[in-house]
């Protein structure tokens, strides 16, 4: 099966991708490198004494509590980011797979949260939700409930992950109906002459033939989570109260935007640097290898 | 090439030439960086725009470069890239750090000596000098927005409660009495407070005259460590613990997110910076006044004197010194007295300069807008001892952030406020350390 298109010319082919490659190179690999050298100095604000340590700045991130307990702060919220974003979003897909009449319209909604920044995300959900100006808090109150992201951690967790799933649920959504669609009517409706019902059929037909995309999902929504609910979080809580929601790309900025600790904010950085490479190895090993449909 | 499209692009050039060489032999551009947004913004560009029809060598340019830390960082970025602007507005937090960076920022003393300029140290105010200059008195940034903390009260509410409005509470047992009451009365929130390191923390131990860190706050070097875990220190926020347990006192946010609660008439209690006046005579529906600072009646000396926040403007290095001159010339428009007491009675600043002060008591405004000069009476209520000159740290945007992490868990009932007040003292440490590190 040789379908590949073959270059007579021995240039053209890296000709075709130098643009790329300049790119990939210019944002990528040399902010990604001045990251590296970065970390391993100390310097003042102003870059103008700058000393070489090593690992100093590493060694101060471990030997800080606070940093440790920053990860399972972000493990916590990347989880039920990625759980409770799936488990609705494929609820949905399911639902949205059904329907007949007017299919294009639910989808179109359903796609819509997708194209909001981040940080309007935020905003949005700030306005219903915050203590001092927030309509839905106005209500909440008068149902008796005392909200108040500012004092309450897990108030403030809530919120975070709130604004995150709703933004990332249209990207799931597309996802599993693609799947969902590629799945052959015909066995579907095999198991439905051989009495399986609705329920059945989903666990033991679909929701099998789905768990390469689920797979993909879930390392997709992880990183999500990990490294582009920055603005959500810059948005609403501002890592507080304490630090309950003081995630790792949120604390990257504040050691580097903030404290003007460059050198340790390239420490973090080149640590969260780490994890999302091992996340793409273990995407590539395993989901590549398992998407056949 | 066709004959018109010759002509056209030799016109063009013609053109182009031409607007250089108009914009070379025009005024020299100081471009100036701050973080004055809305109303402020308006009057940032109203004085540049005065100075720049006052004279025509130079034309400062104002920026608007997002919020303090914001314009700060920029202003860094700009300079390690070896195109920093000529003035940035830096906040008071970022006042050490911008100190330290010797050889990156054009002291204000050398640059008024050097150009000539006429300049006198004690027209400032001593608490707005002071804070800014360095162990040997010279002055090292140009102050140009300075507040200090204040207590509003909502009249209504107060009498609502009972309460005499004329005399609010004067110390902080009071404050929580007249907190018990408004709550009975069935105010949601009696008594809140924007600024919480600032004004709980640091300003705090000033109006007490007891010390946040050694070496006299950090002015005295680059080896000062905090100590704010003193017994008055924790006395306080134990009270406030105590406060938000109960009710009486409710947290909504570490910066300015809690003026909106008093604004709203949903608190009837705010201490806060004086530079809130003008947003409250804006928003606020009900009758309101401003009071001092309460403070601990059984402390021996209190109140002392508060200390300032706001910012100063700093110069930074410049490849081409021609343009000192022009930053320099526009630094003694910008202190004149018209100017201040036009921005002072504008945005609810303190006046930095006593001229300033007296103009604006001389013209009546104090009687027209009361309370307008209790910030200042404040700053100056004693002369500033060691204790209560000011705060100076490296990396104090972390340590600000910090002190918010570990105040907010004794609101929340999480810490006691020793075990809080004790962490927060060793954490914001480890900062100082870095800092000292970096820079020594």
């Amino acid at each position: 099966m040789d379908d590949r298109a073959v270059f007579r010319s021995r240039w053209l082919p890296y000709a075709l991708i130098a643009p790329q490659i300049a790119i990939t190179l210019v944002f990528f690999f040399w902010p990604a490198a001045q990251a590296l050298y970065q970390s391993v100095l100390v310097q003042d604000v102003f870059g103008t004494r700058t000393e070489f340590v090593w690992f100093d700045n590493f060694r101060t991130l471990w030997n800080d509590p606070l940093y440790l307990r920053s990860f399972r702060v972000t493990a916590v919220f990347s989880l039920l980011v990625a759980v409770i974003g799936l488990a609705i979003a494929l609820l949905l897909a399911v639902f949205a797979d059904r329907i007949v009449k007017g299919a294009a319209v639910y989808k179109t909604l359903l796609i819509w949260p997708y194209a909001v920044a981040a940080a309007v995300a935020g905003v949005l959900w700030l306005f219903l939700l915050s203590p001092s100006i927030g309509i839905v808090t106005f209500w909440l109150r008068q149902l008796g409930v005392n909200w108040n992201y500012y004092l309450n951690g897990g108030q403030a967790l809530t919120l975070i992950v709130v604004a995150a799933v709703w933004k990332q649920i249209s990207y799931n959504f597309l996802f599993f109906l693609a799947g969902l669609q590629s799945i052959p009517k015909s066995m579907i409706e095999a198991a439905a002459i051989d009495g399986a019902g609705p329920m059945r059929r989903f666990w033991t037909i679909i929701f099998p033939l789905l768990s390469p995309t689920t797979f993909f999902l879930l390392v997709v929504n992880i990183v999500y989570a990990f490294f582009d609910t920055f603005a959500i979080v810059d948005a609403t809580t501002q890592g507080g109260p304490g630090q309950a929601t003081q995630i790792l790309v949120y604390k990257v900025f504040q050691a580097g935007m903030q404290a003007l600790d460059l050198s340790g904010s390239a420490a973090q950085s080149v640590v969260l640097m780490l994890i999302v490479i091992a996340l793409t190895v273990i995407q590539f090993r395993y989901v590549e290898r398992k998407v056949h449909y | 090439m066709s004959r018109p499209v010759a002509a056209f692009l030799r016109a063009a050039s013609a053109v182009a030439l031409f607007g250089v060489a108009l914009s070379a032999s025009a005024a020299v551009e100081i471009q100036w960086w701050h973080s004055m947004s809305g109303k402020l913004g308006d009057k940032v560009n109203e004085i540049a725009a005065k100075f720049n029809a006052s004279q025509a060598d130079y034309k400062v340019t104002p920026v608007y470069k997002g919020q303090y830390d914001e314009s700060m960082a920029a202003a860094i970025a700009a300079y390690r890239a070896g195109n920093p602007p000529q003035i940035v507005q830096v906040f008071e937090v970022g006042t050490a750090t911008m100190m330290a960076a010797k050889g990156a920022v054009k002291p204000v003393y050398q640059l008024m000596a050097e150009s000539g300029e006429k300049f006198d140290p004690k027209a400032f105010v001593g608490a707005v000098y002071g804070y800014y200059s360095d162990t040997q008195g010279r002055l090292l940034s140009m102050p140009f927005n300075s507040s200090s903390q204040v207590l509003y009260i909502n009249d209504d509410a107060f009498r609502k409660a009972g309460l005499d409005p004329a005399k609010p509470p004067k110390t902080w047992p009071e404050v929580g009495e007249a907190a018990a009451k408004l709550k009975a009365s069935g105010a949601s929130c009696a008594f809140t407070t924007g600024w919480q390191g600032w004004v709980q923390l640091e300003s705090f131990s000033a109006w007490h005259n007891v010390p946040f860190a050694t070496q006299e706050n950090g002015f005295g070097g680059l080896g000062t460590r905090m100590e704010f875990n003193g017994p008055l220190q924790v006395k306080h926020i134990a009270t406030l613990g105590d406060w938000s347990k109960k009710g009486l006192f409710t947290y909504a946010g570490r910066k300015d997110e809690p003026l909106a609660k008093f604004t709203s008439g949903d608190c009837a209690m705010i201490t806060t910076s004086s530079g809130s006046y003008s947003n409250i005579k804006a928003n606020a529906k009900f009758n309101w006044r401003v009071a001092r600072l309460p403070y601990w009646a059984d402390v021996a000396g209190a109140p002392q004197n508060t200390i300032i926040g706001g910012a100063t403007l700093w110069v930074l290095t410049q490849k081409d010194p021609a343009v000192y001159k022009g930053i320099a010339k526009f630094f003694t428009f910008l202190s004149s007295t018209d100017i201040q007491a036009d921005w002072h009675q504008s945005t609810g600043y303190v006046p930095i300069t006593n001229a300033a002060y007296e103009l604006t008591k001389s013209q009546g405004f104090y009687d027209k807008n009361p309370g307008f000069d209790i910030a200042i009476g404040e700053l100056n209520n004693k002369p500033p001892t060691a204790n209560s000159k000011g705060v100076r740290f490296g990396n104090f945007v972390e340590i600000r952030n910090i002190n918010d992490e570990e105040l907010e868990q004794v609101w929340n009932g999480q810490k006691t406020a020793k075990q809080a007040l004790d962490e927060a003292v060793r954490r914001d440490n480890e900062q100082l350390e870095r800092f000292q590190k970096a820079n020594q």
